[in-house]
């Protein structure tokens, strides 16, 4: 008879601790009246920085949990802290956005608390059952999330888009567990691996299960060709939830990708590597060359959301290519830098797009230089970030996922990634140049920045100068965190 | 085991062709004496009134939803029923987390008024 033990627990106690927050935050909703909605996003706050401080305050001892299901190791740990700190950043961005819009229901947060929960199970789990459950828990809460705006079509389309296609997405990918099941008879990842690197369990069924388990995730990360949804979902979601779903979900489905594809296709030989090898590639160029020709921010950025996966594939393939720990460690980089990035630009967008987000087109931004300097300064160094100038978090992201694919040999992605983050250069910039170089009134808001969004968007530019000037830190821990895979 | 798929493969197709054949049949030979009492809609045996595609109270759909999300979470109960005696205090103590956070959603719904079928 298995029972729980105290270390296993302890194990998954950030999972835990905010699935409690979540659930008191949704029991205390309908107790709290209409106007004072803001305690439970604080509390919900609270509850992402007690799930941090639990891991400071008891170091969990790396190692297995729960019969082998759930792996803590310096990966998960990573990717745990990535998710909260996206968490919290959302929460915050979120609180005043709700005020303004008038959709202040406290849901919003719990449903943001219980999608990190599934995110984090999805990173830390080393059974193929428990990951599917952890992509489902975090992707029903984004659904909703997703149509959160209920009176505004856009958002119902962006909603029902993404419920439809991501079910369809997780349907691949079950049906790629279930073809692993049903050929080697276990879904545990660490038996799988043992099982698979004998001589001759490779075949043709091996591979389609594990392309399978590829299309679902690529459905979850937006890459060519399962990225005709985002653009849509991502514009029509409110802004601070498409900064949440650009970044938490996406990032892990790369941890998954990066746990199943170097844990197991290790052995494959290269057809693997090819498919990987080739969506990058498509991905990065599809997502640059669409969004030079976008009006409207939300979906320029959503295909850069686009392009950037192209660039941690890269990071991936060089993975799988060389074996070394260079390339998950700059996958872990880019992750991380790219969330801080793209979470700041998105909750600014939220703030200037104004009430209702009315305001989304690039032309709205014209003159916000003269008119709204500290949000136009802020949203300068995003941009300038996410198309890889150097001294922002995006250069060195870029740089060491482009060192790593050079060092595995692969020079013509390489050249392929170069050129693309050339290409993103003009349509990063274009804002920036509408911004300070047209005249015009802007059609943005000029509010000031409210307190808890203001501290966000500072935690955002700190982390991605922290990154662009000091990598060493953070690229030291990417690499220890990226140890435990094979 | 090629074989065993074939068994499978001949049993779709007498499957197939069987039903096929009876609904042919009973279409081809059977005896068809339409009246208006025949071709209206069989209501339990109750004279039909209107037509069913009308508007719904949402609250029928609400209801409908939440009796089937219970129901189904209640399953699980029956599980640890059957094993409670070798699970003793461990079983006890998770089946009892898991019925107050089900007790917490009961809350929720009630609070906000999904049961309220006046509204």
């Amino acid at each position: 008879m298995t029972t729980v033990s105290i270390p296993d627990v302890m194990r998954i106690l950030p999972e835990l601790i905010l699935a409690g927050f979540a659930i008191l935050v949704m029991l205390f909703e309908p107790f709290v009246p209409a106007g004072r909605k803001r305690v439970l996003g604080w509390i919900a706050l609270l509850g992402v920085l007690v799930a941090g401080m639990a891991f400071t305050w008891a170091p969990p001892n790396a190692g297995m949990a729960f019969s082998g299901s759930i792996a803590a190791d310096g990966f998960s740990y990573f990717f745990i802290f990535l998710f909260l700190t996206i968490a919290a950043l959302a929460l915050l961005g979120s609180i005043n956005y709700l005020e303004r819009d008038n959709i202040h229901h406290a849901e919003y947060y719990a449903l943001i608390l219980f999608s990190t929960v599934g995110m984090c199970f999805m990173a830390a789990s080393a059974e193929l059952i428990m990951i599917f459950l952890g992509l489902e828990i975090s992707s029903l809460s984004t659904y909703v999330l997703a149509g959160f705006r209920r009176h505004d079509p856009r958002s119902n389309e962006s909603a029902m888009k993404y419920f439809l296609l991501g079910s369809f997405a997780t349907a691949f990918f079950l049906y790629g567990i279930a073809f692993v099941y049903g050929l080697t008879g276990t879904t545990n990842l660490v038996d799988l691996a043992a099982d698979l690197a004998q001589p001759g369990k490779w075949s043709t069924l091996t591979r389609a299960a594990l392309i399978l388990m590829f299309v679902g995730l690529a459905f979850k990360v937006s890459t060519v060709p399962f990225q005709i949804w985002t653009p849509d979902v991502y514009q029509g979601a409110p802004a601070p939830v498409t900064a949440f779903l650009s970044t938490g979900p996406k990032a892990a489905a790369f941890a998954v990708l990066v746990r199943i594809f170097l844990g197991l296709a290790g052995p494959s030989g290269p057809a693997a590597f090819w498919v990987i090898w080739i969506s990058a590639a498509l991905t990065m160029t599809v997502g640059n060359f669409a969004a030079l020709l976008q009006k409207n921010v939300k979906r320029m950025l959503a295909y850069s959301a686009i392009a950037h996966a192209g660039y941690v594939l890269v990071g991936l393939a060089a993975a799988m290519a060389s074996g070394s720990t260079e390339g998950a460690s700059a996958v872990l980089f880019y992750l991380a830098a790219y969330a801080f990035m793209n979470v700041g630009a998105f909750l600014l967008i939220a703030h200037l797009a104004g009430p209702g987000e009315g305001r989304t087109e690039i032309s709205d931004f014209t003159g916000l230089g003269r008119a709204a300097p500290g949000a136009a300064a802020c949203l300068t160094v995003f941009m300038l970030s996410l198309s890889g100038i150097p001294s922002t978090a995006g250069f060195f992201a870029k740089f060491y996922v482009f060192r790593a694919s050079v060092h595995a040999g692969l020079i013509g992605l390489t050249i392929i990634a170069v050129l693309n983050s050339v290409v993103s250069v003009y349509y990063y910039l274009n804002l920036v140049v509408t911004m300070y170089m047209r005249e015009g009134e802007p059609q943005a808001a000029r509010t000031p920045m409210p307190l808890p969004l203001y501290s966000a968007i500072a935690a955002s530019l700190f982390a991605i100068f922290y990154l662009g000037l000091y990598p060493n830190h953070f690229l030291l821990l990417s690499t220890l965190s990226s140890k435990p895979l094979p | 085991m090629e074989s065993g798929y074939l068994t499978i493969l001949i049993y779709i197709g007498a499957v197939v062709f069987l039903s096929a054949a009876i609904l042919g049949m009973s279409a081809w030979v059977g005896v068809k004496r339409p009246t208006r009492e025949k071709l209206s809609p069989y209501e339990c045996g109750i004279q039909p009134v209107g037509d069913a595609r009308e508007r719904f109270s949402i609250s029928f759909y609400l209801v409908g939803m939440l009796f089937i999300l219970f129901d189904v979470e209640a399953v699980f109960l029956y599980p640890w029923a059957v094993v409670y005696k070798e699970l003793k205090w461990f079983g006890f103590t998770e089946m009892l987390l898991y019925i107050l956070i089900l007790l917490a959603g009961y809350v929720y719904i009630w609070k906000k008024g999904a049961l309220d079928w006046s509204r």
